[in-house]
């Protein structure tokens, strides 16, 4: 039906195609580690050994009723409902922090449950609602 | 079936049309602009900062609608050599480029409010990043040859290789840890966005849509003629 040159050059792209995604697969699979952009407490809780001198980021929600806010410091809890991470942090947070919402916290880590943050990024969700409807979930 | 994309009575029809095009681009892009800024209400979280979502997610829908697309017709291009598809495919490209970096910047702009940051790296947002360059080698590869055989073989590898980077973008936030959040606008499950802010999204998207045509009719149209001038009568 079809000449030899077309079938030899749809050989040639669905080889190439396969390959290339072949080997892209692998290449993200072994480089996971860099692709997620934060870890989580349970990540971190199973770590092996702390590098001290890496900067890490821990993300999840922030644990109601944990924020803590002194003079010049503000305390939180990391959580992802297995387990806990306490974070510090100077410095002004973004419009969306708030406690129950999704956060992630880059710095250092001290130990396996306590990050000393220097960057604040608030996640926030794929809920987009009119406030007065929020109100009205609310009270249901 | 080839006969149907030929050419020579698509000029006229594409003359026809253009101007209709036009005008319901306005239109519609007017209606979407009063229903996204005035009429759609403010978000409990984000309060106005939400309305960037009109603009940011229709780009990013459009980018890549737009680049699936010209990578199904490269094979088509690269197969079969057909050189009307190789046309399309080269119309095409320039708005889907423009709207993937109106979709970065505004998200972007974005991101500085809500999350905190103008740029991170994560899955999502690097994956978008290479569709940009991605459109940008497809462009760069017609204008550094002035052999079209040979332009229209580099576009084409370029357009296919890009259509694995897709399906990353699509779900990168499912598969791994990303800063941005996942997909609002979902096939099988209910959306969770309100209505109220659903009904401007889709026609803003309808505007962008209608804008793409107009600009790869123009495209296409120029094609043709520059073609028409070289003094061949068929493809």
């Amino acid at each position: 039906m079809y000449g030899k040159k077309v079938k030899f050059r749809a050989l040639f792209i669905f080889l190439i195609l396969i390959s290339l995604v072949l080997t892209i697969f692998l290449v993200v699979k072994s480089l996971e580690e860099n692709v997620v952009y934060f870890k989580s407490p349970t990540d971190i809780k199973n770590l092996n050994e702390i590098k001290n001198a890496q900067k890490i980021r821990v993300g999840g929600m922030v644990k109601k009723n944990s924020i803590k806010i002194n003079d010049k410091e503000i305390f939180f809890v990391i959580t992802d409902f297995k387990n806990e991470l306490l974070v510090n942090f100077k410095g002004s947070v973004p419009n969306l922090f708030e406690e129950g919402k999704g956060v992630v916290a880059e710095g250092l880590l001290k130990d396996k449950s306590f990050l000393n943050a220097d960057k604040i990024l608030a996640k926030h969700d794929e809920n987009y609602m009119p406030p007065e409807v929020s109100e009205a979930m609310k009270n249901n | 079936m080839i006969n149907y994309f030929n050419p020579n009575n698509t000029l006229k029809i594409i003359n026809r049309i253009q101007k209709f095009v036009f005008a319901l681009f306005i239109i519609v892009l007017l209606l979407g602009l009063v229903e996204a800024l005035v009429l759609s209400p403010e978000d409990y979280k984000q309060s106005d900062s939400v309305r960037i979502m009109y603009v940011h997610v229709p780009s990013a829908w459009i980018s890549l609608g737009i680049f699936s697309f010209i990578s199904i017709l490269s094979f088509g291009v690269f197969v079969f050599k057909n050189k009307n598809f190789s046309l399309i495919t080269k119309s095409l490209a320039p708005s889907g480029f423009v709207f993937s970096i109106i979709a970065l910047v505004t998200g972007s702009i974005w991101g500085k409010p809500t999350w905190g940051t103008w740029w991170a790296w994560d899955a999502r947002i690097t994956s978008m990043l290479l569709l940009s360059i991605f459109y940008l080698l497809f462009i760069t590869s017609w204008k550094i040859t002035t052999d079209t055989g040979k332009a229209e073989k580099i576009s084409s590898i370029i357009a296919i290789i890009g259509l694995i980077n897709i399906p990353v973008i699509k779900f990168s936030v499912e598969w791994w840890n990303t800063l941005h959040q996942p997909a609002s606008v979902k096939i099988l499950e209910e959306t969770t966005i309100h209505s109220s802010m659903l009904t401007p999204l889709a026609i803003m998207t309808a505007a962008f849509a209608l804008f793409s045509l107009l600009i790869f009719l123009m495209k296409y149209n120029t094609e043709l003629l520059k073609i028409k001038n070289k003094g061949l009568n068929r493809l």
